[in-house]
């Protein structure tokens, strides 16, 4: 079972507790973007096997959106971190690159 | 190939059964083929053998990073239905249920199939419309499907509680002719044809990366060495995101784990296939005697190909309210599989922005039943371009916004 702490309560979660958000970080493209942004922005999704970026909802709990960094294949956990940013902080990232050197996923590595 | 017959076991009985061959060659890659298959499942090999089958190309090899029928085709829970509520879902569905009907004899293989009807349970007064819906839908493509009341799921299932306190049983959709069939059986049938086809079944051997020149596929590299294609078809369900990655395109799929399991063998009690999507979870009766359970996917993408014991027992436990006898079995054995979703829950048969690359996936929770249809479509998609069984499903209908949306019929995983 798949556990993530909330960076917000604090609290060590399992899955039963969570709802599942879909791909962290996608961009939106709206009104006079192109057709290719558009489609991408609602259909095209990452689905990597391995280092993967997601948001989740403490939904019975605190409530809050929050993102968290995931191994698909291992489900290990590398950490989770405040929903209000546009990429994974630093401290993540360097987590993610001591356990996985190499690692990359879209523009991040 | 020796043909299987009811002669050939009396010969063998006769001298020890010292001469069955083997069912299928394994023979080390060629430097070069027209066509190579990724993927040795149910549908890539059902691709290949229509390809030698109906089209004559049998210059074919077929590539598997495990064994054969090792990922998807050997965890379903072998389901046949074709009660789809959109039209194209309706064809290759339905082409699929009626090659399943005449396999065993075209393959020269026992694949077992069983069309002891499949219903789907209405729990919910929205049920009841949805398959009321569907079963007008399914007059007009041609799919015999009818709505059946209470009395008749009592007749047809006599195990089943119609007044659970929280989801009684207002009804179903039955389909007579669906079933299920040996999944094993099924990819062992049709590589032992492609292999008497002059088809290379090369197994353990994984493909780590798409050569291409001028927008063009050339070959691939595997573990086995490069091998050279004229054409790739891509059939690997889950696995589709990390193929498409190496052929460098992307695609409009998520993979996630779908779980199942069995009960301990117990005597015949339940003839038919029943399907209860309110509370995600499907119930047959295995010829060993075994009860097998479909249950619900994972909410959060994953490879893991074991699902969660939470999952588990909310199926079981929702179940057990329409099966009360269900509550004294022991289960024995619980498995997951990588299942391929995309946003409309409709496939995806394709060419794709690499030239010659064709793709086969997005079947998501549906795949088995599909089998011979996805492979018949499949193959004609890469002999000629095109094909009215799969044109339907291109990767351009997410950007023309032409879903097929199976989602909405079906509610859940279907």
């Amino acid at each position: 079972m798949l556990i993530l702490d909330c960076p917000y309560c604090g609290t060590s979660a399992d899955e039963t507790e969570l709802s599942p958000g879909g791909e962290a970080h996608i961009k939106r493209y709206g009104p006079g973007s192109s057709d290719t942004d558009f489609e991408g922005y609602l259909f095209g999704r990452e689905n990597p096997k391995g280092v993967h970026f997601e948001r989740w909802r403490h939904a019975n709990g605190c409530g809050k959106w929050f993102h968290a960094a995931r191994c698909t294949m291992t489900l290990e956990v590398f950490g989770t971190y405040a929903a209000q940013t546009f990429e994974p902080p630093q401290e993540i990232k360097d987590k993610i690159s001591a356990k996985r050197p190499g690692w990359s996923w879209r523009d991040f590595s | 190939m020796k043909r299987y017959s009811a002669f050939a076991v009396a010969r063998e009985a006769a001298r020890y059964h010292s001469g069955w061959e083997r069912a299928w060659r394994s023979p080390m890659p060629k430097k070069s083929y027209d066509v190579i298959i990724v993927g040795a499942g149910g549908h890539g090999l059902a691709t290949a053998y229509y390809l030698g089958k109906n089209h004559g190309i049998t210059n074919v090899a077929v590539i598997e990073k495990g064994w054969l029928g090792g990922g998807n085709t050997g965890r379903n829970t072998t389901i046949i239905r074709s009660n789809y509520l959109q039209d194209p879902s309706a064809a290759i569905f339905e082409k699929a249920r009626s090659l399943y009907e005449t396999m065993s004899q075209d393959l020269n293989y026992n694949v077992m199939f069983s069309p002891r009807g499949v219903m789907m349970l209405a729990q919910t007064q929205s049920e009841i419309r949805g398959y009321l819906r569907t079963a007008q839908a399914n007059a007009l493509q041609g799919v015999k499907t009818e709505f059946i009341t209470p009395a008749r799921v009592k007749e047809l299932c006599p195990i089943i509680e119609l007044s659970g306190p929280r989801y009684p049983v207002l009804g179903a959709l039955w389909q007579e002719r669906g079933g299920t069939a040996r999944h094993d059986a099924v990819a062992w049938g049709y590589a032992r044809a492609c292999s008497d086809m002059g088809m290379d079944i090369i197994q353990q051997c994984e493909v780590t990366g798409v050569d291409q020149a001028n927008g063009q596929v050339t070959g691939v590299k595997t573990t086995k060495g490069d091998i050279a294609c004229k054409k790739l078809g891509v059939v690997v369900a889950g696995h589709s995101g990390v193929l498409a990655d190496m052929a460098g395109f992307r695609l409009p799929v998520e993979s996630i784990a779908l779980q199942a399991l069995v009960s301990e063998p117990i005597k015949p009690c339940m003839d038919v296939v029943i399907m209860a999507n309110t509370v995600h979870g499907y119930l047959s009766q295995s010829d060993k005697g075994e009860m097998v359970i479909g249950g619900g996917t994972d909410g959060f993408n994953n490879y893991t190909q074991r699902g969660s014991f939470h999952h588990a027992e909310e199926t079981v436990r929702a179940l057990v309210e329409t099966f009360p006898m269900l509550s004294r079995l022991k289960m024995l054995r619980q498995w997951g599989g990588i299942v391929d979703m995309t946003g409309d829950r409709s496939p995806i048969l394709s060419s794709t922005p690499l030239g010659g690359c064709f793709i086969n996936c997005g079947w998501g929770t549906g795949g088995f039943k599909s089998i011979p249809g996805s492979g018949w479509g499949m193959a004609e998609l890469m002999a000629k371009g095109s094909s009215p069984l799969t044109d339907a499903f291109g990767l351009n209908r997410f950007a023309e916004g032409r879903f097929i949306d199976e989602s909405v019929a079906a509610g859940v995983a279907h």
